[in-house]
């Protein structure tokens, strides 16, 4: 099996008459991923590759059977589009959008949590199921199918540690890219829970980086509910407090994110950290040689 | 977005909660304008986004003309922690019986506002919560009910606030709740929040800061973005849409995607190396992005060598050699003596290789692997051949 997404996935993508939207989509589609509609208001009757267009998200569900939405629509529009798709009853939700303002994170967050809806990013690359589907942007051509489960805050970091696993021989049941913003709709908890319970997946990376406490709480999780052997990796070790590194929630305020104190609480809890990309990959070979 | 105190007090008053009467000012006679207008006594405070500016000398209080045209002349240029101040707010003098503390802050980990207030006010609020934690009453609001005025009495009631103040301070917190919600704030900070003889509250100081993502909903807050506060080179990248932080190192770097670029500032670290800045190309980095991106790190003329450490999944590798390529003609990098080392990875890899090896550009050198890239930079930048 793999994790969220697989071959009963059925896309629907809002922003798919967008430029980014139609590229990413067709993507999607190529690599085998069952895209079943697009969503645009107004826009309904057209067609993007062979993918009908729907005015809206309740329309495509009642017409397609959609079971995941991706969000690729601008900032300012995305929480609305997120909370559309989850009215319209669909239960996984995966926004790519970067930039939207965190209050609108909050609100999303907290009603996503009491109807059950699983919301994956914003600001995230989406996910990958190898040899299954593919929703976002992950360049899919540099992993094949295997057993590890990787969960991270950052999209070509995560690419950079695939792609050192994969030329040692390992492949991937699913990459969940979670996004980099200060409310992330899933916790590295959330998914490194799917990952426990997966049969495919023998190993998880989890790759984290400065800002908020979501790799100490995943810490405290490990130690007490997974029985898979975890590896991880920190980015930002000589990121300076007070500076937004790139992600709106990769800052360390005061003495607090910071990547030392992650890798610590790691560790305290039998987790092993690479210092580099290579080292965890190398890590994740030793164990599962072993 | 963190605001100045004045701006934030301006903001406090558009949602009615009390603030002094108080004047912006840039030049001395201005403030001794301000200063006639608000009477005497008054307070002459720099304007500065860094805290302890009342012990650098730059909170002043002036009983007369005299003194307020002194103050404002040795405010003004001041230095206070390497932030010159080009700005005083002259505000009346407020009497003061007690001073409390309030805030509320965007608690990610809690993923609800979180409003603290305390009667140990007018001090360090993390010293307070080191060696005086029960001093702090602490809530966190459900976001989507919103704060409640029986938020405002739990919270008066255990922080201990005097009974005739607890209405008082708990309308105070509902007006400071209904500015961080409608203003889009990560934080609003009143300390400290005064009591006056008259058993009135007011917030004597303010501390703001916005969420830059939502600035397009308040264009009132965004005209307040001063781009003279940024660093030259901060600024240049923005202009140029590059994400980039200046660190004080030597080793220029660029990359593409936050995560990597943080990553890789580490593995420089861990050889030895010590970065000049932190560069986001961003994904799908067009050529132009590279060589706009290659000009703002090489304004900083500490840059001794620079990395180029790009996986390609949106961006293509070969956009990125022709960018490094473009950059040198145009900005005559080859001209500077400084090498570049380039690790390319990822989508079109071995078109970007093969363009670079063609060009065979001076001083240029490629590396296979990311930690390979890190080390021959930081050999380079202590200034070995390689």
């Amino acid at each position: 099996m793999s994790v969220l997404i697989d071959n009963d996935t059925r896309l629907v993508v809002s922003g798919i008459t967008g430029r980014e939207g139609t590229f990413h989509a067709t993507n999607n589609k190529n690599y085998g991923t069952n895209v079943v509609a697009g969503v645009t208001p107004g826009k309904a009757g057209q067609d993007v590759e062979g993918i009908p267009v729907f005015n809206t998200f309740r329309d495509s569900v009642t017409e397609t059977g959609a079971n995941v939405a991706m969000v690729f629509v601008p900032p300012r529009f995305a929480a609305d589009s997120i909370l559309e798709a989850a009215d319209a009853g669909i239960p996984l939700v995966i926004c790519i959008t970067e930039g939207i303002p965190a209050h609108d994170e909050l609100r999303v967050y907290t009603h996503l949590k009491r109807t059950g809806t699983r919301l994956v990013g914003p600001n995230c690359p989406g996910i990958l199921s190898p040899g299954k589907a593919n929703v976002g942007i992950i360049p899919a051509s540099f992993f094949k199918e295997g057993n590890v489960g990787v969960v991270s805050r950052s999209g070509t970091l995560t690419y950079q540690i695939g792609n050192t696993l994969a030329q040692a021989g390992f492949g991937n049941s699913s990459i969940v890219g979670i996004g980099g913003d200060p409310v992330p709709g899933s916790s590295f908890i959330d998914i490194i829970e799917l990952f426990e319970a997966d049969d495919q997946t023998e190993l998880i990376v989890l790759s984290g980086e400065i800002g908020g406490d979501a790799e100490e709480q995943a810490a405290e999780y490990i130690a007490e509910h997974v029985t898979k052997p975890v590896v991880a990796y920190i980015a930002g070790f000589t990121a300076p407090p007070g500076k937004t590194m790139g992600h709106a929630g990769a800052i360390v305020s005061g003495s607090k994110g910071t990547a030392a104190a992650k890798a610590e609480a790691l560790e305290a809890k039998g987790v092993r950290v690479g210092r580099t990309p290579t080292q965890v990959a190398e890590l994740a070979v030793e164990i599962l040689a072993s | 977005m963190d605001l100045l105190e004045y701006q934030g007090k301006q903001l406090f008053a558009r949602h009615g909660i009390p603030v002094p009467d108080g004047r912006p000012a840039r030049t001395v006679d201005e403030a001794v304008a301000a200063a006639k207008e608000v009477g005497f006594p008054c307070a002459v405070k720099a304007q500065v986004k860094i805290g302890g500016r009342g012990k650098a000398g730059g909170i002043k209080i002036a009983q007369n003309e005299e003194e307020a045209r002194e103050h404002a002349g040795a405010i003004l240029g001041m230095d206070i922690k390497g932030f010159t101040v080009h700005e005083v707010w002259i505000e009346g003098a407020s009497q003061i019986e007690s001073e409390y503390y309030a805030s509320i802050v965007f608690d990610r980990g809690a993923k609800a506002p979180l409003i603290m207030l305390s009667t140990q006010g007018g001090m360090d609020i993390e010293e307070v919560a080191e060696s005086n934690p029960d001093a702090i009453a602490t809530l966190h609001v459900d976001p989507l009910l919103g704060f409640q005025d029986f938020h405002g009495r739990r919270l008066a009631f255990e922080a201990g606030v005097d009974a005739d103040l607890v209405r008082p301070v708990g309308a105070f917190l509902a007006q400071l709740y209904a500015t961080f919600i409608a203003e889009e704030a990560m934080l609003v900070e009143v300390n400290p929040l005064i009591v006056t003889p008259e058993r009135t509250v007011a917030a004597l100081d303010a501390k703001v800061t916005l969420d830059g993502n939502a600035l397009f909903r308040h264009p009132v807050n965004a005209e307040l973005r001063d781009p003279s506060d940024e660093d030259p080179q901060e600024q240049m990248a923005k202009e140029r849409g590059l994400t980039f932080v200046k660190l004080d190192g030597d080793i220029g770097i660029l990359g593409n995607g936050a995560g990597l670029v943080m990553s890789t500032l580490d593995v420089v670290d861990l050889y030895g190396g010590k970065p000049a800045n932190f560069l986001d190309a961003g994904g799908g980095s067009k050529a132009e992005a590279i060589t706009s991106a290659v000009e703002v790190i090489l304004s900083n003329e500490s840059v001794k060598s620079v990395l180029f450490n790009i996986f390609g999944g949106i961006t293509r590798c070969d956009e990125v050699a022709n960018g490094l390529i473009e950059a040198f003609r145009q900005l005559g990098v080859g001209g500077m003596g400084i090498p570049f080392v380039v690790r390319l990875d990822g989508t079109n890899d071995v078109e970007g290789r093969q363009i670079l090896a063609d060009a065979d550009l001076p001083n240029v050198y490629t590396a296979a692997t990311m930690d390979e890239a890190a080390q021959k930079v930081v050999e380079l930048a202590k200034g070995a051949t390689v």
